[in-house]
């Protein structure tokens, strides 16, 4: 990560830094999901709830109430993890595991878009404008540079999240519920208490995603926020790159951040196209390395041990 | 330590569990057997929270505990271990063990420390970084125990860590129980292995379509016909009194 702190100033190029903008969000979005899904086990399949509720936090909370949208950040988190306590406090509360968490955490992102496309306060289907105010202390840098070492921030905040989780109690609680719950609970776990943890941290993350998300943009209406794309990029982020894994989402973005724009590029910009790809690319990776790409790494040295 | 009393459990039209009543002192090794389908498991699944009775009462250290859940009770110092053996899967030995651990030390690396020391305490030591997948069924069982005591236990139920293991292995793990005992947990044992039951336990009850039909000293249990009759059906124990006897006529 530290690697990627000059990058603005190697990269001329606009293009090149919105690519890489655009590649770290999806890590912080990744890693949001894989705090919950890869190291719990708790595979959602609606991250935008949690996602679509911190950016509408930030666009609502500085359109309506004038608040400074640095200070939207932290209560676009707290909003996030609100969302997600609320999804994860009643599926965990009624032992919704597997496909069942999934379709659970995929209903509540429809419920919370039907509610944005209805509802005065979020814009209804018009969506919301951040009025155009370019100035660092507003949260609207003149050039992408100033997006980026922000966001380089937080995904770096997000990657010392899943690196504490790794060497913690707290961690390796939860990935004994993962492994095995009720083993678990025999041991002095308290399953839904820990899971409920996971996701709040989750949330957290998303909701962070979500602010950057409306700042970097300056534009939002229910389906970029509650919409299919950001459930599908939180989950395949991760499961490309290596579930509970702390650098299987960065690698997971890049991958799919290449792939993006290698697709509309060979297509140009077919709506929905991505979508195919990203299914195919899904497919391929569950078949050959279904640990994800950073298991490649893994399996080289072990191989390169045994010769 | 334990007193169970009167406890019933039905599922639907099976009684599994139909007013038992045990007690398990502290500081002794306390033996449950009986046939397959007794009601052994479910009782230990009573006991350590992870089904309601319907009926009954179950105290430990004089408090009662229905209605506590497992791992609150864990907390209070009691844990099982499974039958059908649970390890974490994708998990190195040492980490299962130290999920155990973190019970009473919040610390990672004092966890990690520690799971080695309970890995030394059954023999686990040469496989401590194995991923649990790979271990071998006598592995498995030994780290069943192994996490359970990583919690530092008061009372610890074990459910048939001797099943499945050769003559050997059961050998090697006599002593290891022996010295839980003596470091102070008291322990209640579901085992079919008679061996380990007759040399272990102090006390053994015996658990019959639900019901406790007998308790006492192993050497007394292994005499009494209801016990014989239990294992082997109706008037096997007055066939067998008869063979004996014509035995001694004969010879």
């Amino acid at each position: 990560m530290l690697v990627l702190l000059p990058l603005p100033l190697a990269l001329r190029s606009d293009f090149w830094l919105h690519f890489a903008i655009m590649t770290l969000y999806g890590a912080l979005l990744g890693q949001a999901w894989n705090l919950l899904g890869g190291y719990g086990g708790q595979r959602s399949f609606g991250h935008a709830a949690f996602f679509g509720t911190g950016a509408y936090a930030a666009a609502v909370l500085q359109l309506r109430l004038g608040i400074n949208p640095w200070l939207c950040l932290p209560l676009a988190a707290l909003s996030g993890a609100a969302a997600a306590g609320v999804v994860g406090a009643l599926s965990f509360r009624y032992g919704l595991r597997g496909s069942y968490f999934a379709l659970a955490t995929l209903a509540f992102a429809e419920v919370f878009r039907i509610v944005a496309d209805s509802i005065s306060l979020t814009g209804a289907g018009d969506g919301l404008q951040i009025p155009l105010h370019p100035s660092a202390l507003n949260f609207q840098f003149t050039g992408r540079a100033g997006f980026f070492w922000t966001l380089w921030l937080m995904t770096a905040l997000a990657m010392a999240l899943a690196w504490w989780i790794e060497n913690s109690r707290f961690g390796a609680e939860l990935v004994a519920v993962r492994e095995n719950e009720d083993a678990a609970r025999a041991l002095g776990v308290d399953p839904f208490r820990i899971k409920l943890l996971a996701a709040l941290l989750s949330g957290a993350l998303s909701g962070l995603a979500g602010a950057f998300y409306v700042q970097y943009f300056l534009y939002l209406d229910p389906r970029l926020a509650y919409g299919l794309e950001v459930s599908v990029t939180a989950l395949l982020v991760p499961l490309i790159g290596g579930a509970g894994t702390v650098l299987g989402p960065l690698i997971g973005a890049l991958t799919l951040r290449a792939l993006d724009q290698l697709a509309s590029a060979v297509t140009g910009d077919a709506p929905g196209l991505n979508l195919v790809f990203y299914g195919a690319l899904l497919i391929a990776i569950l078949a050959f390395v279904p640990d994800g790409l950073v298991s490649l790494g893994r399996r080289v040295r072990l191989r390169r041990a045994h010769a | 330590m334990l007193e169970i009393a009167g406890v019933s459990k039905r599922f639907g039209g099976l009684l599994a569990v139909d007013a038992a009543s045990l007690t398990a002192e502290r500081g002794a090794i306390t033996g449950l057997i009986g046939p397959n389908g007794a009601g052994k498991t479910t009782l230990f699944a009573i006991i350590a929270g992870f089904l309601e009775p319907d009926q009954g009462s179950i105290r430990f250290e004089g408090e009662e505990i229905v209605g506590i859940p497992p791992h609150r009770l864990a907390r209070r110092g009691l844990v099982r271990t499974f039958q059908i053996m649970q390890p974490f899967q994708g998990l190195t030995v040492r980490e299962n063990i130290a999920v155990g651990c973190h019970l009473r030390l919040p610390n990672r690396a004092a966890a990690l420390a520690g799971a080695e020391a309970v890995a030394r305490r059954v023999g686990m030591e040469a496989l401590l970084d194995q991923p649990a997948a790979t271990l071998t069924i006598a592995g498995r069982k030994r780290l069943e125990l192994a996490r359970a005591l990583a919690t530092d236990p008061k009372l610890l139920l074990l459910d048939e860590v001797m099943a499945g293991l050769t003559p050997t292995e059961i050998a090697e793990l006599l002593p290891v129980i022996e010295a839980i005992r003596a470091g102070g947990t008291t322990i209640l044992m579901i085992e079919h292995v008679m061996a380990a039951v007759m040399s272990l336990a102090e006390q053994v009850y015996v658990l019959s379509d639900g019901r406790v039909i007998a308790a006492g000293p192993p050497a007394d249990i292994v005499a009494d016909p209801l016990v014989i009759e239990a294992y082997l059906g109706h008037g096997a124990a007055e066939r067998l009194q008869r063979q004996q006897m014509g035995e001694v006529a004969g010879a």
